[in-house]
């Protein structure tokens, strides 16, 4: 589904992607970790094309991105930090990118609806608070019925109701076999949410493998002491690299 | 492309930053014309208006609502949408609002009390020098993350433009004045789209005589049609050239 070769990065001085290689396959929702500054909001980007890598390739559904913008309308973004058009209303917003992504004609509006955006349609977006726009990415995100979701953050400033909600309807997408990319720092949505995790660090693929197997490795039950336990190896500099089907003694 | 071109003129609508820039046009050119009965002498007033003011106006708004519509260009972005195509939509839903305002501020009072064929040729002038200066804030705003720093560099561009520039070639001038220079100077002319903007102008008034030898060398080369043609087709040129460097950078720009 999305395949990245020799993925290479640098903004300035700072190399944020260190020729990466990695693929997502349809069916599995993955995990993406990392501390701050690893290179998961960029590895997003790039597959996006928001941002031009220095090197490497990209494809998704089995085409090369560099240069092209269709395959976009297979892909359901949600941004960390939602940033709209100040005096645009939900509803104009929603009407704008319905009218420009015409590829779809019926519109799954089941988010609207959960967090009750169809009751604040003439809301501006400059008045919306911080946990609002969060829920109009979401809706956005899901509106479309791509193959591919990218959620960066997607629980970040939603309330306990709207979280679950979100939850429910990611975990029916992975149901009906849609491949979901998933970063965040809330480990516990994770281990409910994804089955595959990827951890990078400094720009380079720390660990990427299914989490039964994490667990294994890492010798631990629980998916977040296994992460803390990843964390704390890619922190000592472990020259031991670990990927799949390395062996940990 | 239409889309999105609709949707960008009614951000800069909601501004209504046009709105205002087209009042202070039809105020000042009502101004002009009760000043002064001579049409001839309203062109030139209203000439300065559109050598001086234009210039600034767009360049400073056009970056500025460059950095306005970010988010909108970011979220553009993110769907499957052409990056050409979001550019574009920007930069012509820009020029043709801030050259809608123009026409309309000078024009309404054209044709309320009348005017003569130069002044033609000042729309025209005007309308060029707008988008000119729209494609060079373009090109300043894609180069540089800062809001800041890209409203400085524009300003810098008006500096030079409108005051420096022509500093400049009088300093040649005097210098090299025991020389042929009507060809140096022609080519300077060409180099700098507000001085082209001006010659036109002036040759259409008739008050080259003023300008000495070298005005009459340029009522020759401009007064032509060829003259004329061609010069706007340099004024094309600098319209052409700043956008579509402008447009490269944007195509690899990290948002």
């Amino acid at each position: 589904m999305i395949s990245i070769s020799n993925l290479s990065k640098r903004f300035g001085k700072l190399q944020v992607l260190k020729s990466m290689e990695l693929d997502f396959e349809r069916g599995v929702s993955y995990a993406m970790m990392g501390p701050n500054g690893s290179g998961k909001t960029t590895l997003i980007k790039c597959i996006l094309g928001l941002v031009v890598p220095d090197k490497g390739r990209i494809l998704v559904n089995g085409t090369d991105i560099k240069g092209s913008w269709a395959y976009r309308s297979d892909i359901g973004y949600m941004p960390q930090i939602g940033r709209y058009p100040d005096h645009m209303r939900i509803g104009q917003l929603f009407d704008m990118i319905q009218n420009i992504r015409k590829d779809k004609t019926d519109f799954d509006l089941d988010l609207v609806k959960l967090f009750q955006l169809d009751q604040m349609l003439d809301k501006p977006m400059r008045t919306l608070s911080g946990g609002t726009r969060q829920k109009v990415s979401a809706a956005l995100a899901f509106m479309f019925d791509p193959g591919i979701y990218i959620l960066d953050e997607p629980t970040a400033g939603l309330d306990p109701l709207a979280v679950e909600a979100l939850k429910e309807k990611i975990a029916e997408e992975r149901e009906r076999g849609k491949l979901i990319i998933i970063t965040s720092h809330i480990l516990s949505d994770l281990d409910e949410l994804t089955s595959h995790a990827i951890y990078l660090f400094e720009g380079n693929i720390f660990y990427n493998n299914n989490i039964d197997e994490l667990k294994k490795e890492t010798g631990e039950e629980r998916f977040s002491s296994a992460i803390a336990r990843l964390m704390e190896w890619s922190q000592k500099g472990s020259h031991v690299k670990i990927s799949k089907n390395a062996e940990i003694t | 492309m239409l889309k999105l071109l609709k949707y960008s003129l009614y951000n800069i609508l909601r501004t209504r930053f046009t709105l205002l820039y087209f009042g202070f046009l039809l105020l000042a050119t009502f101004a002009i014309y009760s000043l002064d009965h001579d049409l001839a002498r309203v062109s030139l007033s209203l000439l300065n208006v559109v050598l001086l003011v234009v210039p600034l106006i767009c360049i400073v708004f056009a970056t500025v609502h460059f950095y306005n519509s970010y988010e909108f260009i970011e979220l553009m972005l993110a769907q499957p949408v052409n990056r050409t195509t979001v550019f574009m939509s920007q930069i012509l839903a820009v020029g043709i609002s801030l050259s809608l305002a123009f026409m309309g501020g000078i024009g309404i009072p054209m044709l309320i009390y009348g005017g003569e064929a130069s002044m033609i040729y000042l729309l025209f002038v005007g309308v060029m020098l707008s988008l000119v200066f729209t494609g060079l804030a373009y090109l300043a705003s894609v180069m540089t993350r800062d809001k800041a720093k890209a409203i400085g560099i524009t300003l810098l561009f008006w500096v030079f433009f409108s005051l420096i520039y022509d500093g400049l070639v009088l300093f040649m001038i005097y210098v090299f004045y025991d020389y042929p220079l009507e060809n140096a100077t022609l080519a300077m002319v060409m180099l700098n789209p507000v001085d082209l903007a001006r010659v036109i102008m002036l040759m259409q008034l008739d008050v080259s005589a003023l300008m000495g030898f070298t005005g009459a060398f340029f009522q020759n080369f401009f007064g032509s049609i060829r003259g004329t043609l061609i010069s706007s087709g340099v004024l094309l040129l600098w319209i052409l050239i700043p956008v579509y460097f402008a447009l490269r950078v944007f195509k690899r720009k990290d948002l």
